[in-house]
C-alpha cells in the first residue's frame, strides 16, 4: 500500500483530479439543464 | 364546458437537460471505471522497482494527458471539417468548442498531477524543463483559443476564427509530445508509446494504466455529448433573442408617426 511520506502527493494527485472531473461534469449538466428549461423539446435533436 | 390555452410553462420541454438513455448508460460505466481505476491504481497494482510508490500517480497522470491530446485532436478535426465542407455546419463548431474546454481542463489536471509527481521524483514541483514548459504553452494556447472562440460576432464568424487558431493550437501536439527526445528532459520518456515500439511497463501496472485510459475515455465521450448539446441550447437562445431584438426594430419603425417619432424610429426634434 501507499508509503506514507508520499501519501500526501499520491493521494492528492487522485483527490484533485477527482474533485476537479466532478465539479466540471456538475457545471456542464447543471448548465444543460438551466438552458433546457428555456427550449422546447422539437428544438432539441438529442430527444 | 371551458377549455383554456396551455401556458408556456405547461409546452415547454419535458426532456430535462441534455441527458439521454445513451449517456445515462455512458455515465454509469464511466463511473463504474472510475472506481475500478481508484482500486487498481491505489490498491492493487504494486510498487515500481525505481519509483516506489509514487508509480501510481501515472494511472491518472497519463489518462489526463491523452484525453487532453485526444480532445485537442477531435477539436482540430472539426475544425477542419467545418472550414472544408460546403455547408459550414455549425455542429462541428461546437463540437469543436465543447472538446477544446475539455482539453483545458485536463491539460491543467494533467500539471497539477504531474507537479505532485515530480515533487516525489525530481524534489521540486516545477522545473523548466522542455516538456513541462511546452506542455504549459500549450495550455496557455488552449486557454487563448477558448478566449477567441468568446470574442462575439455571428456564429459562424466565431466558427471560422476558432477553428484556424484550434489548428495552430493543435500544430504544437507532436513538438509536446517529442520534446522529451529533441532535448535533455528531465521528464521520462514514453513508456507504452515510445517509437522504437518499447512497453516498458507491463503486467498489473499496464493493466491498472489501461483502466484509467478506458475510463477517462469514456468521460470525456460523456462531457463532450453534454458539453456540445449545451453549446448548441446557448446558439438557439442567442439566435431567438436576435430575432426578436430585430423583430421589435422592426415593430417600432412600423409605427404612425404623430407620437414624436418618424417611419426610421428617431425622434422629431431629434437635432441629427
Amino acid at each position: 500500500m501507499i508509503a506514507m511520506q508520499n501519501a500526501f502527493e499520491i493521494l492528492g494527485s487522485y483527490l484533485i483530479t477527482f474533485v476537479v472531473i466532478a465539479g466540471f461534469s456538475w457545471r456542464v449538466i447543471r448548465h444543460g439543464r438551466t438552458l433546457a428549461d428555456r427550449i422546447d423539446d422539437d428544438q432539441k435533436y438529442w430527444t | 364546458m371551458t377549455t383554456t390555452e396551455p401556458t408556456r410553462s405547461e409546452t415547454m420541454t419535458s426532456a430535462h437537460g441534455t441527458g439521454t438513455t445513451a449517456t445515462r448508460v455512458l455515465g454509469l460505466a464511466t463511473i463504474v471505471m472510475l472506481g475500478w481505476l481508484v482500486a487498481f491504481g491505489l490498491g492493487f497494482s504494486p510498487a515500481d522497482r525505481d519509483q516506489a510508490e509514487a508509480v501510481r500517480i501515472m494511472y491518472v497522470h497519463v489518462p489526463t494527458v491523452w484525453v487532453a491530446y485526444l480532445a485537442l485532436g477531435v477539436t482540430a478535426l472539426c475544425s477542419v471539417i467545418y472550414l472544408a465542407s460546403k455547408r459550414h455546419s455549425l455542429g462541428f463548431d461546437r463540437v469543436a468548442g465543447a472538446s477544446a474546454e475539455i482539453a483545458a481542463v485536463f491539460m491543467a489536471l494533467t500539471l497539477v498531477s504531474g507537479m505532485l509527481w515530480g515533487k516525489i521524483t525530481w524534489g521540486v514541483y516545477w522545473a523548466w524543463d522542455a516538456r513541462l514548459t511546452s506542455f504549459a504553452l500549450l495550455f496557455i494556447s488552449t486557454i487563448g483559443l477558448l478566449a477567441v472562440r468568446g470574442l462575439g460576432g455571428s456564429h459562424h464568424q466565431r466558427a471560422k476564427r476558432s477553428a484556424i487558431v484550434s489548428l495552430f493550437v493543435v500544430a504544437m501536439i507532436p513538438l509536446v509530445h517529442w520534446s522529451v527526445k529533441l532535448w535533455n528532459s528531465l521528464h521520462q520518456e514514453p513508456s507504452v508509446l515510445d517509437p522504437d515500439g518499447d512497453v516498458t511497463v507491463d503486467g498489473l501496472m499496464l493493466f491498472s494504466l489501461f483502466v484509467g485510459l478506458i475510463a477517462f475515455s469514456l468521460l470525456y465521450v460523456w462531457l463532450l455529448l453534454h458539453r456540445s448539446r449545451a453549446m448548441a441550447m446557448a446558439d438557439m437562445l442567442d439566435d431567438d433573442g436576435l430575432d426578436r431584438a430585430l423583430h421589435e426594430r422592426r415593430a417600432e419603425g412600423r409605427q404612425p408617426p404623430g407620437d414624436g417619432t418618424v417611419a426610421d424610429g428617431t425622434r422629431e426634434d431629434d437635432p441629427r
